[in-house]
């Protein structure tokens, strides 16, 4: 026989939580971003343990390049998913803007400022026919944007005949965003430093303005936003508005980054944003998360990507990755909100 | 007739108060109606309310109360009827309009955003924004400021039991979330604030709290509208008690003329007024 000490169940219950794995899951839900930030490490260990050209100056830049694109579309995301919403059109939008700049100004076309100017406009129209359309009609955004992304991607198809347009035809304004500077092997697009800008001013308004404030409070309980004054409406239609300038810019990245115009570029730019944010912690209900955590996310998802490729797997096993990094995210994400105590 | 005589034809004002009644109602409600589809929510409601008092609203489900307020509040924009705040017109089409025009509602359901900390609530939809250009060119909000006064408005209420204003509104209980809800409105009310069952969800001790809370709202000057279902709380701190039954007025007493067996009387209609 064991001495048994007489406790309270509650004082019982007290001492049980004392146990590592749910210090850490307080830790976590203290600390949302913390979980991916570990996991982001995670893969660079491991990818650094498999592949020796992994951990190299040269490939740190690739890496940083190829996220751009993705952490540019998860900026946009983020804010339509903290109001409960979803964005199917993401990649939609950045297709149709990058095909309609490329299409006017190339050969000398249209001068590059103009295409870049009604691209731009074109992305942002596009997006707040996505907010129109939920706000006005009060349709939910995930049926608005799974109609919008077959609109989109159709007339972006049919605009451009569904042919690429490489880069040489392109006015030097349009492949700007792909020239950059080198810090010895690791090179620095100026795409990585706009879409680090992007992060700069949608964090700042996200955390430091009345705006950023709204954004949650609708998401998180939209009718007592509405009691309190605040504009529920304009706020949603503003979101879905700038997600779609966002993913205008994104598209301008893009065309730097693969040195044309091409209609099926970044094929599962839905799956890849929606899974940078989930992994970066940011709630699909609503009201809950950070913008910084999207950035880790897209780091994420792009070093899984990277990493696979760099070891030779094949394109549809990273896709699986990816998958399951989702679920997994979403699972931990659950987890962790069932600390509550 | 006056407003004020029928008010005395119906139950008399409160003895002491006399005063109040003479005075021009700073809310009044004529002849409200709203309706949802086939559904009557208001048929023709009256309703005054004066400087300085607590009237209660009671009445059965579905008697009218909530939607009443709601459009007293701008929440809901009544299909007919006037609404005068001081003898003016006023159309309030948004709770936004209500509240510039200092009236203040504490909803049923709160109308906190959980995820939020108590001093973005308290400020929710009027922030303040930093001095200088980070206010006004980058819209910068002032967060310490804002954080300050609305721990001075927390403390101004009494509420001992929140010190954190960091703290977000889910980690609070529901008594705290009450308090919060009820700080708000005080800090901003200016002439009438309004609390829909604000000791439905409540313990014993919370209630007393937020009782106290209504009676320090008064005493500072302030008119209140009480909805409450709380037959005991209604007679605690009311002035008077506006009986609504089937989207209409049944009549106005006071807890002085009427005791609360003949109150519930009238509210479900086993008592006309008249005939009291």
């Amino acid at each position: 026989m064991t001495a048994t000490t007489v406790t309270s169940a509650a004082a019982e219950f007290a001492r049980r939580q004392q146990s590592p794995v749910q210090r850490i899951q307080h830790q976590l839900h203290g600390r949302p971003w913390l979980s991916p930030l570990f996991l982001l490490l995670v893969a660079f260990v491991a990818f650094f343990v498999a592949t020796p050209t992994f951990l190299t100056a040269n490939s740190m830049g690739i890496l940083l390049q190829q996220t751009a694109i993705v952490a540019a579309l998860a900026v946009g995301q983020t804010l339509v998913i903290l109001t409960a919403g979803i964005d199917l059109s993401v990649g939609a939008i950045m297709v149709l803007s990058m095909m309609v700049m490329a299409t006017l100004s190339k050969d000398g076309g249209m001068p590059g400022v103009l295409g870049l100017f009604v691209g731009l406009l074109l992305a942002v129209g596009a997006g707040a026919l996505n907010g129109l359309l939920v706000t006005r009609i009060n349709l939910p955004p995930f049926i608005v944007t799974l109609g919008t992304l077959s609109i989109y991607t159709a007339i972006a198809l049919l605009y451009s005949g569904g042919e690429s347009i490489q880069s040489a035809h392109l006015p030097g304004l349009l492949n700007f965003l792909g020239d950059g500077f080198g810090i010895g092997a690791f090179r620095l697009t100026w795409g990585i430093v706009v879409v680090v800008i992007i992060y700069a001013v949608v964090g700042f308004a996200l955390s430091q303005t009345a705006w950023g404030r709204y954004v949650y409070a609708v998401g998180d309980d939209p009718e007592s936003a509405r009691l309190s004054g605040v504009p529920s409406k304009r706020i949603l239609l503003a979101v879905y508005t700038v997600a779609g300038l966002i993913y205008g810019i994104a598209a301008w990245v893009l065309i730097g980054r693969a040195g044309a115009a091409t209609p099926n570029a970044v094929p599962d730019a839905n799956l890849q944003s929606i899974t940078a944010v989930v992994i970066g912690g940011t709630s699909l209900f609503g009201g809950r998360g950070r913008l910084v955590g999207s950035l880790i996310g897209a780091l994420i998802v792009q070093t899984l990507q990277f990493g696979l490729s760099q070891m030779g797997v094949d394109q549809q096993w990273r896709v699986l990755a990816t998958g399951i990094l989702v679920v997994v995210a979403v699972a931990v994400d659950q987890w962790i909100r069932k600390v509550k105590a | 007739m006056t407003v004020t005589d029928l008010e005395v034809a119906h139950g008399g004002t409160p003895a002491g108060k006399e005063h109040i009644y003479t005075q021009q109602p700073v809310l009044s409600a004529r002849k409200l109606v709203i309706t949802f589809g086939r559904v009557v929510g208001l048929d023709g409601v009256d309703l005054d309310l004066y400087p300085g008092e607590v009237l209660a609203v009671i009445g059965d489900n579905g008697a009218g109360k909530s939607t009443l307020i709601k459009c007293l509040t701008g929440a809901y924009v009544a299909d007919s009827g006037e609404i005068t705040m001081n003898g003016q017109t006023v159309h309030f089409r948004k709770p936004q309009d209500a509240r510039e025009a200092g009236i203040e509602t504490v909803y049923q359901q709160l109308a906190v955003i959980p995820a939020l900390d108590i001093a973005s609530n308290l400020y929710l939809a009027r922030e303040e924004r930093r001095k200088g250009p980070l206010g006004s060119i980058f819209r910068m909000l002032d967060k310490k400021g804002m954080e300050r006064r609305a721990g001075q408005s927390v403390q101004d209420l009494g509420i001992q039991t929140i010190q954190n204003m960091n703290q977000a509104v889910e980690t609070l209980s529901g008594g705290q979330r009450q308090a919060v809800a009820v700080a708000r409105a005080a800090a901003f009310g200016s002439k009438v604030v309004v609390l829909d069952e604000p000791t439905a969800a409540l313990g014993v001790k919370e209630s007393g709290m937020v009782l106290d809370m209504v009676k320090q709202l008064r005493d500072k000057g302030l008119s209140i509208i009480l909805i409450s279902h709380n037959m005991p709380h209604v007679w605690e701190v009311a002035d008077r008690i506006h009986i609504q039954r089937l989207g209409g007025r049944a009549g106005v007493i006071t807890p002085q003329t009427h005791d609360m067996g003949e109150g519930v009387a009238i509210m479900t209609g086993a008592k006309r007024l008249d005939a009291a």
